[in-house]
């Protein structure tokens, strides 16, 4: 029993989540601050019979992992900011080709080489818009290690479920810090395994023919099935088209398969929320700080608390419109320059209520940094 | 089996020029598969963008058609993940060695079982006749239109010195040399690299007034000779052709398998 008890870092409870939830395959390219997760692996994949591979740079990892998985394992990398940006084109092959892949992003300060070892959730709107064209994807994050291990578990599951690429976006501060872990009995989180084909040898498959539930079977490379897989648009045979109905139709479904299940996919936890007048909105580790302050604030009967998002796209729009309907203020707490701000002045009420409390110096921002910004906000002076 | 058997008649008619020598080599890879009596269900083809690329969809094994210059890292994923499958990649000489180049010498350093095949027609066909890393100085491309002053890699030497274990040079004229190396570089445990010179009439013959696609491949007879000839040894301005490298080195599937063992020795 005391063995599933940890006391580690972040990233380390990422990898700890990604083998609970079934990774076979790894590649990686060195970054701080994302690197201990491929040491780790490198370590625990060969024990169980899976593979670790460090490739030549970000851009093989991808697309190394993209290859992995069509022949039928779960598979990750991780990296950081300049890796992150170069996986983008790699990534977008794998939102057309609908191919399952968890990347992880330990963010840390950018633009370019940036501030590697101190913090910054400055690639959310990359995640979102970082590889070019019309596109849907999902991003989550995670505050603490439980949590960091249980939404990467999600991940590979959303992965499965919408043949897509997830992110995990966690951040130098959740990846490096040093808390508990209570490793979950197998069983305890569900795991979604992929859906594979149930058409016989010799019968056709139509790989990108979707079930009545929107669904994609996959069928393993090197079995029964021979079928093409293309980043150019393509029928549900896998061939390249340029039929304007067949272009139309799948840009629809790609998209339409993630923000139509947003509310499915969308992940929150509520923090002193019921009766607050001012709502923190935060997510990773400045969650932290926004919770330790909306404690320490309720202890003294004031009416404040937070809305901590785990899932950041699809952007939880009718989560934070109906939990925010009520407040006098909203103060989205991040470390950058109102990324998640604009999206929630975009879908509140009132945006004119919406605030934003943030550091992007690269050091985390603390509880007495949000407690000044909210006086200013009150009108309680500085 | 037929050659047919090999092919998506779906696919078809092709997308390239008449002429282009890219046709050539799908049948001489094709005779080569069918010679080795090759089970579809085993054989992955991962290729990058360009004329040549779209090899993959015409082929009835399973394809991966992948972005410009990254089909050997793909195919690495495939390989180390299923290495029971056999992996062909074809790749343009700008795929393979601009974009590409770098997962080109590092798949040739681990020596991964995968057989990549260089279709080198010296220009970007699909583009519309760039220079490539493999024009040579004094061409002409649409990018070059005075002339180029780039030097080009040498394939040959470049794949040695990267460590794959396997090397050998042919040209679309040359269709019974070009099946034989193919089935010896499909075989070889090891990363394989075939160079096959292969004819784009629409861009770099026209451009270089080398005439038509008859013409070209006249060219390919006329520039090259066997490695061991008489004609190579007395003539140092043709170009090689034939096996030049055939080894036996670690594979690195079968060295990851070992690490395996290692590890799960450690935590038993
Ligand atoms: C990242 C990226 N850059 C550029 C291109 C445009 N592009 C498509 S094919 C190609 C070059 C094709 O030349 P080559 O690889 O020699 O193959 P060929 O068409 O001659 O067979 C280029 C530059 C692209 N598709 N992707
Ligand atoms: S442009 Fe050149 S390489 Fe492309 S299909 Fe035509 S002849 Fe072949």
């Amino acid at each position: 029993m005391n063995e599933q008890i940890k006391f580690i870092q972040g990233n380390e409870a990422c990898v700890e989540g990604a083998l609970y939830a079934g990774l076979e395959f790894f590649a990686g390219y060195p970054i701080t601050p994302s690197t201990e997760i491929a040491e780790l692996l490198s370590q625990l994949l060969p024990q169980k019979g899976g593979k670790f591979i460090q490739m030549e740079d970000e851009i093989a990892s991808m697309c190394a992992i993209i290859g992995a998985s069509l022949t039928g394992h779960k598979v990750m990398t991780a990296t950081s900011g300049p890796g992150f940006s170069l996986k983008q084109e790699a990534i977008g092959y794998a939102c057309m080709a609908e191919i399952p892949c968890v990347i992880v992003n330990v963010q840390r300060g950018g633009p370019s080489t940036g501030n590697p070892t101190h913090v910054s959730q400055g690639d959310v709107n990359q995640a979102r818009w970082g590889t070019h064209g019309d596109h849907a994807i999902i991003a989550l994050t995670a505050s603490n290690h439980q949590d960091v291990f249980a939404i990467t578990v999600d991940a590979f599951n959303l992965a499965e479920t919408y043949r897509t690429p997830v992110v995990l976006l966690f951040d130098e501060v959740v990846g490096h810090m040093r808390e508990k872990l209570v490793v979950p009995e197998k069983g305890e989180i569900a795991i979604v395994d992929r859906l594979r084909t149930s058409v016989g040898k010799g019968v056709d498959y139509h790989p990108y023919l979707p079930r009545e539930d929107g669904r994609l079977p996959m069928s393993d490379f090197g079995g029964d099935h021979r079928y093409n897989v293309t980043g150019l648009f393509h029928d549900m045979w896998g061939f390249p088209s340029n039929d304007p109905k067949v272009v139309k139709d799948l840009l629809h479904h790609l998209v339409d398969k993630i923000e139509t299940n947003v509310n499915i996919i969308s992940r929150y936890k509520e923090h002193y929320l019921e009766d607050a007048e001012y709502i923190m909105i935060s997510y990773g580790s400045s969650a932290r700080s926004a919770i330790h302050m909306a404690r320490h604030r309720r202890e003294k009967g004031e009416k404040i608390g937070v809305l901590e998002l785990q899932s950041l796209w699809p952007f939880p729009e009718a989560v934070v419109r109906e939990k925010c309907a009520g407040a006098k203020a909203v103060i989205v707490v991040e470390m950058n320059m109102g990324q998640v701000m604009r999206q929630v002045k975009a879908c509140v009420d009132r945006p004119e209520t919406v605030f934003l409390a943030n550091r992007i110096d690269g050091k985390l921002i603390t509880p007495t940094n949000i407690k000044g910004i909210l006086r200013v906000i009150q009108g309680r002076g500085v | 089996m037929a050659i047919k058997d090999y092919l998506r008649e779906r696919f078809f008619p092709h997308m390239w020029c008449p002429g282009c020598g890219h046709g050539t080599v799908l049948n001489t890879l094709l005779r080569a598969v069918e010679d080795l009596g090759l089970n579809k269900n085993d054989i992955v083809m991962t290729s990058g963008i360009g004329c040549s690329a779209r090899i993959s969809g015409y082929v009835d094994f399973h394809s991966l058609h992948t972005i410009h210059g990254r089909a050997l890292a793909f195919a690495t994923g495939v390989k180390l993940s299923r290495p029971e499958l056999t992996l062909l990649v074809p790749m343009g000489d700008g795929d393979a060695l601009a974009i590409g180049g770098n997962h080109f010498i590092h798949a040739a350093r681990r020596n991964i079982d995968i057989t990549a095949i260089v279709m080198n027609n010296r220009i970007y066909g699909m583009t519309g006749g760039q220079y490539s890393p493999l024009s040579g100085p004094g061409k002409k491309a649409t990018t070059a239109p005075y002339k180029t002053i780039d030097n080009q890699f040498d394939v040959v030497e470049l794949s040695k010195a990267a460590g794959a274990s396997f090397v050998a040079r042919t040209t679309t004229y040359h269709v019974q040399e070009a099946i034989e190396i193919f089935k010896k570089a499909i075989t070889h445990k090891g990363f394989s690299v075939v160079e096959i010179l292969t004819q784009c009439p629409t861009h770099y013959g026209r451009k270089n007034k080398e005439g038509d696609a008859v013409n070209m491949l006249e060219i390919y007879r006329d520039t090259t000779a066997k490695v061991g000839s008489k004609a190579l040894t007395e003539n140092p301005a043709l170009l090689g052709r034939g096996i030049f490298v055939d080894k036996d080195t670690p594979e690195y599937c079968e060295e990851y398998e070992k690490i395996i063992q290692l590890a799960m020795r450690e935590v038993a």
